[in-house]
């Protein structure tokens, strides 16, 4: 056992294996072979089984070597390398995938997590690009409610990652980073390792990581992998990162009978103070126009219940920021598409898990010197539960405006809903509960106003060409309806229209966007979610912006490969929309030039045919649809290839917004 | 990447007003009526008694243009439509989108210049330094000859 020794040095082994490499290209026949008959993947180690002894890189002495300065000159094999041990720890903790763009940083965690770990629990996914590959575990985790991790090469790959992880951040989304690098000087091989080195891999990321670890024995490896699932895991969920080092990588597994895997533990969640949790209670149930806003209030579908009963209890209305899928949205006590009248109607504002409290209560308005307004009324009062407050970080400035509230709670909103509801039955009267009543009766009469006023709006353009966001939204409604559906792009860009018009009643009918509103997460995110749904059997959906789609395209064929079933309805606005308004507005301001603002913000000229890309990537892609006459046919068409099991793309021609 | 497409900030108030273009309206009326009040009663006529062209009668040249066809020209409204940036928001049929439906059935000239040199809400000015008030009325005749959009409850797909 242990490593073999070989009379070749260094010079000869790798000259013989230029041979080789350059045997294989000429051969493409044999690399045909290969890939067709590829060989047994090797049997896992038993994680539990002791170690055989392993000297350590230095210790050997070769037997029929030739005496030189380098003890180490002659070892080309390696029968245990580090990487299985990480492997162990990994699996342990329970991946279903894995997701990275390969970089020889992690050569040899590469190659153990597909041979020594069999490909499986995680599953390697080829990905295109960094950042496709963290909003795949973005977009993943809000479907599945477990992070994936990804492996990321040292220095340029976390770079490429980064905007995603900030994303994740944001949203408050774990994600287990992996971030290969060549720690030590002297065994960096080649000019392009030291270009890829770096004294602290992750200080580029730390800002928007909870916590992150470069540890430098297998011992200490396996624990940091399980601190950094227990830290993501525990609300506020958050990226982490690990720096896996190469030597710790490549060189074998020490001769050390303690080392093992530890198990993993992950926090309760923390839930709010018994006292304050009464407090809100009495609030709430004497209250005469309370209002529950929910951003990520529901972190799972348990959540969503949570939410239902708590609202159905006190007959209040419910406002939805839809960072997550909080609450259904044909459910009468829904307030949402009235959300500035209930606001500014209420006398108490319960805000859970919310992202900006501030937004809620104030309006922004004017564009050189922005201002705000109050839109509350007068002694209203505000809790907060948010877990938000618990962990903070400072340089990027997502916390958002500080607002006073009159009773905060830094716990997880979903946690303490079970207490809060408790609390609220018990101090409900019977004249309570009549007058309950009648305010949900005319909470409903006004959700049905909403409702028959949003479908009045979403006539108008009905015919138009370019297709209207509304029109796209409703022929796309009639078509899923009847099928188990996900929809897993951000609505923001389409006016909202699918949340103004569908029936949301499942937690992974919705959700949510970006969180950090950085343009190239819709792509993967969608992606990912549609791997999770996979095994579920149910039909993901993504509404998809154009410019979203153009930062990294390559997903579309991990989507291919990986046979990942997802309909892509292109909002082909040709536009990055929103920059073309900023651009607009500042002409406007500044009284010149208002025909421009196309320059620099739109993808026109040539047209891009996002048909033929999806076709290139091994996708069904639709010709470009202008008429709104020709979609639902197109959709349909799709929607078969999807149930195949394949992914495919409709390419549609839109309005702005 | 770097880049953020984070929209307009749109408070719930502001929301509303889109969704209700006439609140902002009045909000913007009231201001009126601080300053001057028969002012504002003019005004308030204008916005709450969808007017004939009698009354507007201190309008100057810009509404006359936009009655009359010979002046205002609903092909180069359309045009400056889209060239100006009016589409970005209220969509290329002038069906809504960010900001407001304009139309078919526009709300008054009269009341449009107004919001449109001083806006009170998100949108930004567009000054006769930018759209000239011969401007302003092609793209009103536009917005007049948009034809009717069908009624919600006769498209089946927007009663599920």
């Amino acid at each position: 056992m242990g490593r073999k020794k070989i009379s070749v040095d260094r010079r000869s082994f790798l000259k013989n294996a230029t041979v080789g490499a350059a045997a294989l290209v000429a051969s493409p026949v044999a690399a045909a072979e290969a890939v067709a008959n590829p060989q047994p993947i090797p049997a896992p180690r038993n994680a539990a089984a002791p170690l055989p002894p392993l000297p350590r890189r230095g210790e050997a002495q070769l037997a029929t070597a030739p005496a030189t300065a380098d003890p180490n000159a002659n070892i080309i094999t390696v029968d245990h390398p580090g990487s299985d041990f990480m492997v162990d720890a990994f699996k342990a903790v329970g991946f279903e995938y894995l997701c990275s763009n390969p970089g020889n940083s992690f050569r040899s965690l590469h190659e153990s997590f597909i041979n020594y770990g069999g490909n499986k629990n995680p599953e390697f996914i080829t990905c295109c690009h960094e950042e496709s590959a963290v909003g795949m575990a973005h977009g993943y985790f809000k479907i599945e409610g477990k992070p994936l991790m990804v492996c990321v090469h040292g220095t340029v790959g976390v770079q490429h990652a980064s905007m995603a992880i900030y994303d994740a951040f944001c949203d408050r989304v774990p994600i287990v980073v992996v971030l290969g690098n060549f720690g030590d000087a002297q065994t960096r091989a080649s000019f392009v390792n030291w270009t890829h080195s770096a004294q602290d891999p992750a200080e580029l990321i730390r800002d928007f990581v909870k916590w992150d670890d470069q540890p430098v024995t297998l011992q200490g490896f396996a624990e940091s992998v399980m601190r950094a699932y227990k830290t993501a895991m525990t609300p506020p969920y958050m990226p982490v990162a690990l720096v896996c080092d190469t030597d710790l990588q490549e060189f074998p597994i020490p001769n050390d009978p303690t080392l093992r895997v530890p198990p993993v533990t992950v926090d309760k969640p923390p839930q709010g103070d018994s006292g304050s949790v009464q407090q809100a209670a009495q609030w709430l149930v004497a209250a005469e126009n309370p209002v529950i806003v929910a951003d990520r209030a529901a972190r799972t579908p348990g959540g969503l219940a949570l939410m239902i009963e708590l609202a159905e209890t006190l007959q209040a209305a419910v406002v939805d920021r839809n960072g997550r899928m909080n609450f259904p949205t044909r459910h009468p006590l829904n307030q949402t598409e009235r959300g500035g009248a209930a606001v500014g109607n209420a006398d108490l504002i319960l805000g859970l898990e919310l992202t900006d409290f501030y937004g809620i209560v104030n309006a922004y308005y004017g564009d050189i010197y922005p201002r705000t307004r109050s839109l509350t009324k007068p002694g209203v009062k505000l809790i907060s539960i948010n877990s938000n407050d618990l962990y903070l970080k400072s340089n990027y400035q997502d916390f958002q405006r500080y607002q006073a509230v009159d009773l905060a709670m830094a716990a997880d909103a979903e946690a303490t809903l079970p207490s809060l509801i408790e609390a609220v039955k018990k101090l409900i009267t019977a004249d309570r509960k009549r007058m309950y009543q009648d305010r949900g009766a005319k909470l409903a009469a006004a959700h049905q106003r909403i409702l028959a006023e949003n479908r009045d709006l979403a006539a108008n353009g009905w015919d138009a060409s370019p297709i209207s966001t509304a029109r796209l939204s409703a022929e796309l409604w009639n078509q899923i309806r009847n099928e188990d559906w996900s929809l897993v792009s951000n609505c923001q860009f389409v006016n909202r229209w699918p949340l103004r018009l569908w029936d949301f009643n499942k937690y992974y009918h919705y959700i949510g966007g970006e969180g950090g509103y950085g343009v190239g997460y819709g792509a993967p995110a969608s992606v990912g979610a549609a791997l999770a749904n996979r095994k579920y059997g149910r039909l993901t959906v993504s509404i998809q912006n154009d410019g979203d789609l153009m930062f990294a395209p390559g997903v579309l064929w991990t989507a291919a490969h990986s046979k990942i079933p997802l309909l892509i309805v292109m909002h082909n606005n040709r536009a990055y929309h929103q920059e073309v308004m900023e651009v607009q507005r500042m002409a406007d301001v500044h009284e010149r030039g208002i025909t421009r603002a196309w320059i620099g913000t739109t993808l026109i000229g040539p047209s891009i045919d996002y048909g033929k890309l999806a076709q290139s990537m091994g996708m069904h892609g639709s010709a470009p649809i202008s008429d709104p006459k020709d979609l639902a046919p197109a959709l349909r068409e799709a929607i078969a290839v999807v149930k195949s099991g394949a992914p495919a793309l409709v390419n549609v021609l839109t309005q702005p917004r | 990447m770097r880049k953020s497409t984070m929209p307009p900030s749109i408070g719930f108030l502001e929301r509303a007003a889109l969704r209700h273009p006439m609140r902002a309206h009045i909000l913007a009326l009231l201001a009126l009526i601080l300053i001057a009040a028969i002012v504002a009663i003019a005004f308030a006529a204008l916005i709450f008694v969808r007017p004939s062209s009698a009354a507007e009668p201190n309008k100057p040249a810009i509404a006359k243009q936009a009655q009359n066809p010979a002046a205002a020209s609903a092909e180069r409204g359309k045009k400056l439509f889209t060239s100006d940036g009016c589409y970005e928001c209220h969509g290329r049929a002038a069906q809504g989108g960010v900001g407001p439906r304009l139309g078919p059935d526009p709300l008054p000239l009269s009341f449009i210049e107004k919001y449109v040199r001083h806006p009170s809400g998100q949108m930004p000015p567009y000054t006769a330094k930018t759209v000239s008030d011969q401007n302003l009325a092609d793209i009103y005749a536009f917005l007049k000859s948009l034809p009717e959009s069908p009624k919600s409850k006769d498209i089946p797909l927007l009663n599920q």
